[in-house]
């Protein structure tokens, strides 16, 4: 059992989400977007969206320091376990409130204003479902960690671990095993969360536009240039984008 | 110097009538899909007038453009790349729907469906974002004409501006002082500041003919080009998630058609050409001094007629036939020869690509309406210098208020008109009039000819798209096998029912018409009756364009007549896939006419 989740499925995790970014890549290059719905409403959404999206970048580097960086490696630079603890939890504790909060928040948002409910789709829902599990079991096992004191557990022995050891493809399945089971949700939680990644608008993401920095202003392009991997292919001319239309819809 | 070719417009104001057609049709032709109802990539905006969105011209609100930094370099308004990676989560200065308008039909079925009852039965207003009930507030063109101008002109950000310069010396009764239409569609901006803002580079200028267009497969949502915008051409798809904008009808241009709002203009006042310009030399005239920045665009295109022009042209893979219709080209000779048009919003420093004729109209109307000869170049001379406010608004408009400009373009018009009067009275061409704008007789006769004459040949000078440049456009593979072939541009007429068929254009209509049916997405049944402009060279009525005559029987009446359709070939008997589809439209007249 224990081997099956910390040693098999996340490398099908892993697939999944390759495999799936790929292929909407190359197959849906028009449903790569945002769909932002700032045009609706916005009064909420410019102090929601901020608040989670910053909180988000906070706890993925967050997660990087812990996962990634060895426990050896901060004690070498001679920062001791306390002290880190202290960082990553409050840190942590108050990169994810503020990301859940401003997920609350956008979410009410979503309910509560009529034409970006009606925006919401099917997928959306059960993203928002999982997303939302993610990071609140996530912020579980970091409030359960400051309430409980010194007590709390060290997942620097335990998660970390197992996790570098994926990427040398000899999962540490009894490190991963030996911690508790709120990581062990949220792990999963998370996992679940990737494997869909690729399958919502989440995808955006991955097309963070950082490039922006350095590319010129002024974009000139032939109109003979090959499209885009992707993008819909030269078949012949101009048809209408979009969604249809919803007034004449076919029944 | 890189010499590069960009399509233009000119619009002529003062023939414009503000009948909206352009608007009607682009909207037939482009934006007639959800998401995009509110989207107009023409309008017609009544100035003084708040324009759309409301009040976009206040770029101390909504940060579109660029402008001048300390340093004298230029700069994005609404803020450099890094402000706005840090943006993208909220846009800090998008337009919501309520600075457009909520777009709304309405409950027509009720008024055919309604029970018996005392009541008249009303075809409510419905959003078409929330499919509620709704109440019209505002739409593309609320302050037309003179509703509301009275009330809502002071909110004209240039009538704002005019105001502050001239410390309210100026009482302004606009309902008395002056009024006219101004259609915009995309300025196709020679250093587009939609462009700059997009973070993923989607936004592109097309090398061969400068038209800028949104990659709908690179666009990812991210909405900076909204605010980038100080046109605000450019509108959020709320469907799709993506950007769409004005796209010059590209499919048209390339087969040498004009737009879809210049072939339906009843004005017939719109111009398309090329000019060829200097890309190197873009971003040093964008920065110029504010009061330069015409001058700058007008430097910053090249005269077709000079060798040096032309050699660079071929050198930097211009073709020939491009370059000769540079040399033809109505849109240089209106902006740079007679120097008649002026850009939109030059202070915006985007170089906008689509110029106009300052309406002469509202001088004429004051002199005429106050009894004087509106036709005597004297009047209208001294007109012109005494009639501040007309000139302060639209010096506000096209020359970042620099009314010098303005005065000698309208006083160019003013002369044409009364040299053209001695002409038509038989008094013969007085030089003198020509000269007092700086102009000799043959010039001022050719202006004439262009703008008041305006054959369709003459506005419009469209070159194909080439087919080594664009393998894949099947129009020219099918042009191709005719006697006249590519490059030949000379020979057609399309439209406006001059003179014989041309074949390109009737194999132009087939190519089209094929490709627009024969991808699976628009099925003729799927279009219900509506007509796609993009495919009609404004020759004869497609089917479907109006509604079907009622000379053959309505089925709904038919039906019963006949014996719930036992008799006769009833329209019933169409297959059943047909049926469905004429159940679903929701509008009778509009079924697909397979079906009769
Ligand atoms: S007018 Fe057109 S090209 Fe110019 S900035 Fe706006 S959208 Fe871009
Ligand atoms: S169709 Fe022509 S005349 Fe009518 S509003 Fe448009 S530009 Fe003006």
């Amino acid at each position: 059992m224990g081997f099956l989740l910390w040693g098999v499925l996340p490398y099908v995790m892993v697939a999944i989400l390759v495999g799936g970014s790929i292929w909407r890549y190359r197959y849906d290059q028009f449903g790569w977007t945002t769909r932002s719905s700032q045009l609706y409403e916005s009064r909420l959404l410019r102090i929601a969206s901020p608040v989670f999206h910053f909180g988000l970048l906070a706890v993925i580097a967050g997660h990087f320091f812990g996962l990634v960086i060895p426990k050896s490696w901060t004690e070498a630079v001679g920062m001791s376990q306390e002290f880190y603890h202290f960082n990553a939890l409050f840190v942590g504790g108050v990169a994810g409130v503020c990301t859940l909060g401003g997920i609350i928040l956008l979410i009410y948002r979503r309910r509560r204003t009529g034409p970006v409910f009606m925006a919401t789709t099917r997928n959306d829902k059960t993203m928002y479902v999982v997303l939302v599990a993610a990071i609140a079991f996530g912020l579980w096992t970091t409030l359960a960690s400051v309430f409980l004191g010194g007590h709390g557990h060290n997942y620097r022995e335990t998660v970390a671990p197992w996790f570098r050891s994926l990427f040398i493809f000899r999962p540490d399945v009894a490190a991963m095993a030996a911690a508790p089971f709120a990581f062990h949700l949220h792990t999963l939680v998370g996992m679940l969360l990737f494997a869909i990644w690729p399958f919502t608008r989440l995808v955006h993401a991955f097309t963070a536009p950082l490039h922006y920095l350095f590319r010129p202003y002024i974009v000139y392009r032939s109109r003979d240039r090959q499209p885009v991997p992707g993008s819909r292919g030269r078949h012949p001319g101009w048809q209408p984008i979009g969604t249809k239309d919803r007034e004449r819809r076919q029944p | 110097m890189k010499v590069m070719a960009q399509v233009g417009m000119v619009m002529n104001l003062d023939k414009c009538i503000g009948c909206h057609t352009c608007s009607v049709t682009c909207k037939q032709a482009w934006t007639n899909r959800a998401g995009v109802e509110y989207v107009w990539f023409n309008n017609v905006e009544t100035r003084p007038g708040q324009g759309y969105p409301r009040r976009y011209e206040d770029q101390a609100r909504w940060r579109g453009g660029w402008e001048l930094n300390r340093r004298g370099r230029l700069r994005l308004r609404g803020g450099g790349r890094l402000k706005k990676l840090l943006g993208l989560f909220a846009s800090p200065v998008q337009p919501e729907l309520k600075d457009y308008y909520e777009p709304w039909t309405y409950d027509y079925q009720n008024l055919v469906q309604a029970p018996l009852g005392d009541d008249f039965p009303v075809a409510r207003p419905k959003s078409l974002i929330t499919g509620k009930d709704t109440r019209i507030e505002w739409s593309a063109n609320w302050d037309d004409n003179l509703g509301g101008t009275a009330q809502l002109g002071h909110l004209d950000p240039v009538v704002e501006q005019v105001r502050r310069e001239s410390e309210d010396r100026i009482k302004f009764e606009f309902e008395q002082t002056f009024m006219f239409y101004l259609p915009r569609i995309c300025e196709h901006c020679l250093n587009p500041s939609c462009m700059a803002s997009c973070p993923s580079g989607a936004i592109y200028k097309r090398t061969e003919d400068g038209i800028v267009l949104v990659d709908q497969d690179r666009c990812r949502g991210w909405r900076q080009c909204v605010t980038g915008c100080p046109y605000k051409k450019i509108y959020f798809n709320h469907k799709t998630g993506k950007a769409e904008k004005c796209t010059f009808c590209y499919p048209r241009v390339e087969i040498g058609l004009p737009t879809v709002c210049s072939e339906t203009c009843v004005g017939r006042l719109r111009y398309i050409g090329i000019f060829l310009y200097d890309a190197d030399r873009v971003t040093q005239a964008a920065s110029a001094a504010e009061k330069d920045l015409y001058q700058a665009q007008l430097d910053l295109m090249l005269d077709p007629e000079d060798p040096a022009v032309a050699a660079a042209a071929r050198a930097g893979g211009i073709p020939e036939d491009w370059l000769e219709a540079a040399r033809r080209s109505p849109v240089y000779r209106l902006a740079k020869v007679y120097q008649v048009a002026l850009p939109l919003h030059p202070e915006y420093r985007t170089m906008p690509m689509v110029w106009y004729v300052p309406p002469l109209s509202p001088v004429v109307d004051l002199l005429s309406g106050q009894g004087h000869d509106a036709e005597e170049a004297g009047n209208l001379f001294g007109a012109i210098e005494a009639l501040r406010i007309p000139v302060e608004y639209l010096a506000g408009l096209f020359t970042a208020g620099d009314t010098q400009i303005v005065t000698g373009v309208l006083r160019r018009l003013a002369a044409m008109r009364s040299f053209m009067r001695g002409i038509t009275l038989g008094q013969g061409a007085d030089e003198a009039i020509a000269a007092a704008v700086g102009m000799d007789a043959a010039a001022m006769y050719e202006m004439y000819r262009l703008m008041a004459i305006a054959k369709y040949q003459e506005r419009y000078v469209i070159p194909k798209a080439h087919v080594e440049q664009a393998h894949n456009l099947e129009e020219m593979g099918c042009s191709l096998d005719y006697d006249q072939g590519p490059g030949m541009y000379p020979s057609e007429a399309f439209g406006e029912a001059s003179g014989k068929p041309v074949p390109v254009a009737v194999e132009n209509f087939h190519a089209l018409k094929q490709r627009q049916t024969g991808s699976g997405e628009v099925q003729p049944g799927e279009l219900h009756g509506r007509v796609n402009l993009l495919n009609w060279d404004g020759r004869g009525t497609p089917p479907g364009m109006f509604p079907e005559r009622r000379d053959t029987p309505h089925p709904a009446t038919a039906s019963p007549a006949d014996g719930a359709g036992t008799a006769g070939p009833s329209p019933d008997a169409a297959g059943p896939s047909d049926h469905a589809t004429g159940a679903s439209g929701n509008d009778e007249d509009n079924r697909p006419r397979e079906q009769r």
